[in-house]
């Protein structure tokens, strides 16, 4: 990696694609700072892959243009950018093998003695023994390092990755995700990662831009996305959240108080979306594993200055680490507790009156006036 | 007993049937085979006398045979290469490219296929006539290239479908420009398919008769020379050549399947 060239940020101002009268991508502007492990999140069909082909130069944007550093290349087809992908489907060339995949890159630029580079690269990726196989004779995790090889040989300024876990069973892709943050950090080229999984991108980016109907709904870092997210559809994308329907009651002097179903809770004015006015509406959000339960019976012995109601534990699934409750209250139906398992509580099962409570500071406030459940996973993505 | 008997023909069934079937296949061309090296008495080389490689030694030595065979190999040759360089191009046009009329041409490509020899011949020697064209080896290369058109792009356009446009994504996200992309992936990967549809051209071409009869003029190719002949009086050569050809199409065939299997072998994992 010595030959590394300065490489400088991406950046995408006013970008669009357009197919037809169908909008994959509304005008974007997006920079990538150089060095960065950056994410772009969403549901298929949200414009994410759209996005990271016009980097690459497989699309052309309708508006808008592209730089690397200072340079344009918005008009620069893909052989001549200095970006390179690793696809969904790795896309290995089926007729050559390892070694001569690998090299692909470097002998099309003309580069005579690749031997010395292709076997480092082969050894970075541990597939040293592989360099004689064809692709099809290697597993799902290897030709997908294969194609992370192939790519990164060429030291790219970015290199740009398409869902590239999304066929891998769970073990593997827990495995890759950290291979990959390994190779970013050794490497320090910019990668910009594609992915539906908001674990993926959680764990492995610096920077993520959640997006959503072609749209960047949100960007920051994973815990400033998930402690402080500004629209619903991050809210339930990332992670769970409950969002109580409420009234403001009083906004003054940094602290909103709100009435949902006759409870009171208070929340931080800093940690509002929108502008709370009093007898406007607001959604409440808080983070399952946030609350704490208690039972009815204990209701005394909760601290004063915490935001609490009660409710009845609907259901209870036990899954090691923590407790999962669903809990049915008038605040808010079908709330989620995720309670952990240091002591236990026999008497938290399913029909047991409890209160729910928690810091005030953990409670954030959105706009009323957007879908409550937009970005709830309704069923497991495969795509 | 009886019952032993009928598990094992159960058992074997599928090897039986594929035997007699092979047997009925091969059966004619062992019967040529064996005819190749025969002594007939007369003209006709229909009835069995004695051993000998007279014709084996001399497979020219009938007039004409080897001026039409030679012929033959030459439009066959021709109408290949004619034919699997614009078949090529058409079955990659119409799966990789929208264009007005796609759907006309993707039907209209079957219809040589399709259609009866006996009218395609006699309507292709009424268009030359039209035209003024002077029967020969020129018209009988122009209807060849023709009819094997049509399986040269049925053979490649499945190849082609069946090939991720992501590769050639990937070649030019690698650095490889159009012509690099092309003779780099896009080509090795639909190799096989091209292949396929060159054979085929190259045999039906071969030995087409009925297209061939009506456009020829005064030409003659080989399998106009053994229905003459048939007329005549059938010299042993005929069988000679004949062997030949299957021997060479086994062995294509015998070492295409050593060769793949080999490789089947080394794609073990180890």
């Amino acid at each position: 990696m010595t030959d590394k060239k300065a490489g400088g940020d991406v950046r995408l101002t006013g970008i669009s694609k357009t197919y037809g009268s169908f909008t994959a991508v509304h005008p974007l502007d997006l920079t990538v700072p150089e060095g960065s492990f950056f994410a772009l999140l969403g549901a298929s069909g949200c414009g994410k892959t759209t996005t990271l082909r016009m980097i690459a130069g497989l699309e052309d944007p309708t508006t808008g243009s592209v730089f690397l550093g200072d340079k344009d290349v918005t008009d620069l087809p893909p052989y001549k950018r200095p970006v390179n992908t690793v696809f969904q489907s790795y896309a290995l060339f089926p007729h050559l093998t390892i070694y001569e995949n690998v090299a692909f890159g470097l002998r099309r630029r003309g580069i005579r003695s690749v031997k010395k580079q292709v076997d480092d690269m082969l050894e970075l990726v541990q597939l040293g023994d592989k360099a004689k196989h064809k692709p099809h004779q290697l597993s799902g995790g290897q030709q997908q390092r294969v194609a992370v090889a192939r790519a990164l040989i060429n030291h790219p300024q970015v290199l740009l990755l398409d869902e590239p876990l999304g066929a891998l069973d769970l073990k593997l892709r827990r495995q890759m995700q950290l291979e990959l943050k390994r190779i970013q950090t050794e490497v320090g080229i910019t990668f910009v990662h594609v992915t539906h999984d908001q674990e993926e991108a959680m764990t492995m980016a610096d920077t993520v831009a959640v997006m959503n109907g072609g749209r960047v709904e949100q960007l920051g870092a994973p815990s400033e996305l998930y402690e402080n997210p500004q629209t619903t559809f991050v809210a339930n994308f990332l992670g769970t959240s409950n969002l109580i329907e409420a009234e403001v009651a009083e906004a003054a002097g940094g602290q909103v108080v709100v009435t949902a179903a006759g409870a009171k809770l208070r929340l931080p004015a800093a940690r509002c979306a929108t502008q709370p006015r009093t007898g406007g509406k607001l959604l409440v959000g808080v983070r399952p594993e946030k609350i704490s339960l208690a039972h009815a019976d204990d209701a005394g012995d909760i601290a004063d200055g915490r935001n609490r109601f009660t409710g009845k534990i609907a259901d209870s699934s036990f899954i090691g680490v923590s407790t999962q409750f669903v809990i049915d209250s008038p605040v808010c139906p079908e709330l989620e507790v995720y309670v952990q398992n240091i002591e236990r509580d026999p008497r938290l099962v399913p029909g047991a009156e409890v209160v729910l409570h928690w810091n005030p500071e953990h409670t954030f406030g959105l706009d009323a006036a957007q879908d409550i459940d937009a970005g709830v996973e309704t069923v497991e993505e495969t795509a | 007993m009886l019952r032993l008997t009928t598990t094992w023909i159960r058992r074997n069934l599928v090897v039986i049937a594929g035997l007699l079937t092979l047997a009925y296949l091969v059966l004619p061309n062992i019967i040529v085979m064996v005819f190749s090296f025969n002594k007939p008495a007369g003209r006709f080389n229909y009835s069995w006398r004695e051993f000998s490689t007279d014709a084996w030694q001399d497979p020219c030595g009938v007039a004409d045979m080897c001026d039409s065979l030679s012929l033959s190999l030459w439009i066959a040759l021709w109408a290949t290469i004619g034919a699997t360089l614009l078949g090529s191009m058409i079955a990659f046009a119409l799966v990789r490219y929208r264009f007005r009329a796609r759907g006309a041409i993707n039907s209209l490509i079957f219809l040589p296929m399709a259609m009866p020899e006996v009218v395609m011949a006699a309507s292709l020697l009424t268009l030359f006539l039209n035209l003024g064209a002077e029967l020969g080896p020129t018209t009988i290369l122009i209807a060849h290239t023709m009819f094997c058109l049509s399986f040269v792009v049925v053979a490649v356009k499945a190849r082609v479908m069946s090939m991720d446009p992501r590769l050639e994504e990937a070649a030019k996200d690698l650095y490889a420009g159009p012509v690099q992309t092309f003779l780099r992936v896009t080509l090795p990967i639909a190799a096989p398919g091209i292949a396929a549809g060159a054979m085929l051209a190259f045999a039906l071409s071969f030995d087409d008769f009925i297209i061939t009869n009506f456009n020829s003029g005064n030409t003659v190719t080989f399998p106009m020379f053994v229905w003459g002949s048939a007329q005549r009086g059938t010299p042993v050569q005929i069988n000679v050549i004949g062997t030949a050809m299957f021997a060479l199409a086994v062995i294509v065939v015998v070492a295409g399947q050593i060769i793949s299997g080999r490789r089947r072998k080394s794609a073990l994992p180890k």
